[in-house]
């Protein structure tokens, strides 16, 4: 494989590395906006770190300068200790909204990632195949993604990402369109194609309970421009259900913790959005659903944020 | 639908399937009915038409009549035409058309993703591409018939001009509008920029030039009939100019016909090509909405 071919792990080095990073915009009317200021993160190889953070915090941002589809403004982005110059072959990268190819069946879908790198057709077939029992869609190689349900959709996603068999897996609120029963049961699906390759993991959510459950690194970013406010090591047990952590004992410890340092900056981003004054929150009961309630307030503006990324890919720089 | 017809069998419920039942004899009646009515407003329309003139309301030398047009139509295609069979006239007409589309749209597609992906090159292309679309195309079959004389070259030539264009700018937005999520992420999938535009941008902007190629058939008509009308040695719009130069206006109508056959037939092959090239999306265009 070329990818392995390509790796330089030298085994010291993280497998992520943001050094003191600042991404500005320019904004279509011609002003600048700071989505990131000095933010500092490091995952190790093999690490699976969720990020949270109020809306336009900067957190897809992030991503896209990790994937190499954005450059910083300021500071390092290293991969492997090496700087990253463009798009890294060791980088998988799954995103918010649906972005499998509509016109291709799942199997073709699940198989273009080998056959843009130069995979002879047939053997990246047999390997899509072989991915899509794993994510338990065998009997589905056919069908065009519309004909699938929205966790199929994410699954074959998935496939698509891990089909490449990357070092470095970059989620964006990957699950974030699912209803909650599908959620818990991908995440789980994660989970375990996870445990197979254990590829380091940035995984970017505006659901805590789901940062807690997956992840052993949460970082919790301020409200934009976003920096690192606080970060907490997850030191719950693996193999993990999603399903049952969420009743561990450790796991709600963790989730006050992490909402007060999480709380203040969900309640700032609010206030700027609403152009109000922050009301006062209660921490949501974990595990008990009400972390939805304040999800409009996290949720609604994001798309300020993406339209705002969006602006900037692809455009020559 | 078809799905809601496999599913009948599988339906025990009685009411179901006596629901089903009613659905479809309704659907029927229905469409016997639309049926009828469209016979009807023919058979007026013409009938109509052919009683006047008969009756000498409508001055059957000025407006001709539908007995007039048949018999044209029955002498081109039993006796010929001046300029040839009637068969050698549509096959030129057709080979101009059809030369002028596909060198058109190719060009257009193109030129049209080229510009959509290539910012720097669209900013330069601009000021000449609108220029470009500011002129009447229809003046141009002047110009071409003096660089190419009267041959079919310079009716190609203004169809493809027309073509151009209205292929190029769906072509253009197209590009323009292909989900930037999808460009990502073939591009971290590992996929080359000409990757990205053959398989990620061509089919994406598929949906905004295919919907183009209909418009874009009728204008390639109009260049090749125009062109032969400003001048030719055969093809239809050389006929429905003999026949307007000897006041015959049931050659013109008979002309007028002959052209509207052949557009319905490529409109239908146009549409079986969008249905075949489109199969992917969710929504298709069904044939209950009216159709047109």
């Amino acid at each position: 494989m070329a990818a392995q071919a390509n790796q330089t792990t030298t085994g010291t080095a993280p497998a992520i590395e943001l050094r003191t990073v600042t991404k500005r915009f320019r904004t279509p009317s011609g002003g600048v906006y700071t989505a990131l200021r000095d933010l500092d993160l490091t995952v190790a190889p093999g690490e699976f770190c969720a990020v949270v953070g109020p809306t336009g915090c900067g957190k897809s941002t992030t991503l896209s300068l990790v994937s190499g589809l954005e450059r910083a403004s300021r500071g390092e982005t290293l991969i492997h200790g090496e700087p990253v110059t463009g798009i890294d072959r060791r980088v998988g990268f799954m995103f918010q909204t649906d972005a499998v190819f509509p016109w291709k069946p799942v199997l073709d879908n699940v198989a273009a990632g080998p056959q843009f790198r130069g995979v002879g057709k047939r053997e990246a077939i047999e390997k899509a195949r072989d991915w899509l029992r794993r994510v338990g869609l065998s009997g589905f190689e056919d069908r065009l993604p519309h004909q699938l349900s929205g966790g199929m959709r994410k699954r074959v996603a998935l496939a698509q990402t891990l089909i490449n068999e990357p070092e470095i897996l970059l989620m964006d609120e990957p699950f974030s369109a699912l209803d909650v029963q599908t959620r818990q049961i991908v995440q789980d699906e994660l989970l375990s194609l996870w445990e197979l390759t254990r590829p380091a993991v940035v995984f970017v959510t505006h659901d805590l309970e789901e940062a807690i459950a997956l992840a052993d690194k949460v970082v919790v970013l301020t409200v934009g421009p976003g920096t690192v406010k606080d970060t907490f090591a997850i030191d719950l047990p693996r193999p993990r259900k999603v399903q049952d952590i969420r009743f561990h004992p450790r796991f709600v410890e963790l989730y006050e913790q992490i909402w007060t340092s999480l709380r203040d900056e969900v309640q700032l981003a609010y206030a700027r959005t609403a152009g109000e004054s922050p009301r006062p929150e209660q921490a949501p009961e974990p595990g008990s659903g009400p972390v939805r309630d304040h999800e409009p307030a996290v949720n609604e503006p994001r798309t300020n944020e993406a339209t705002r990324t969006n602006d900037t890919i692809g455009q020559p720089r | 639908m078809t799905t809601t017809d496999t599913l009948i069998p599988s339906l025990d419920d009685q009411d179901a399937a006596e629901l089903m039942r009613a659905a479809r004899s309704g659907r029927r009646r229905r469409r016997l009915l639309i049926l009828s009515a469209q016979i009807a407003l023919v058979v007026l329309v013409i009938g109509g038409w052919q009683l006047a003139s008969a009756q000498g309301v409508l001055d059957s030398f000025t407006y001709g009549s539908p007995s007039g047009v048949l018999d044209q139509l029955k002498t081109w295609f039993t006796q010929g035409t001046s300029t040839g069979s009637i068969w050698h006239n549509i096959g030129v007409t057709m080979e101009e058309t059809v030369l002028g589309f596909l060198i058109g749209t190719l060009a257009g597609v193109v030129l049209g993703i080229a510009l959509g992906r290539i910012h720097a090159l669209a900013e330069v292309m601009a000021p000449f591409i609108k220029a470009g679309n500011s002129i009447p195309r229809v003046v141009l079959g002047s110009m071409f018939i003096i660089w190419f004389g009267l041959g079919p070259s310079g009716k190609v030539a203004l169809a493809v001009v027309l073509v151009f264009f209205s292929v190029f700018f769906n072509a253009f937005q197209g590009t323009r509008e292909v989900d930037r999520n999808l460009i990502a992420n073939a591009r971290i999938l590992g996929a080359s920029e000409w990757r990205v535009t053959s398989q990620v941008v061509l089919p994406s902007a598929m949906t905004w030039i295919v919907a183009s190629l209909h418009a874009a058939f009728g204008f390639a008509l109009i260049g090749a009939i125009v062109g032969e009308v400003l001048g030719a040695q055969a093809g239809l719009g050389q006929l429905i100019q003999q026949a307007q130069g000897n006041f015959n206006a049931n050659g013109v109508y008979a002309g007028i016909i002959i052209i509207a056959v052949l557009a319905l037939a490529a409109e239908f092959l146009i549409t079986r090509f969008e249905k075949r090239v489109l199969r992917w999306r969710p929504t298709q265009l069904s044939g209950d909405t009216a159709g047109l």
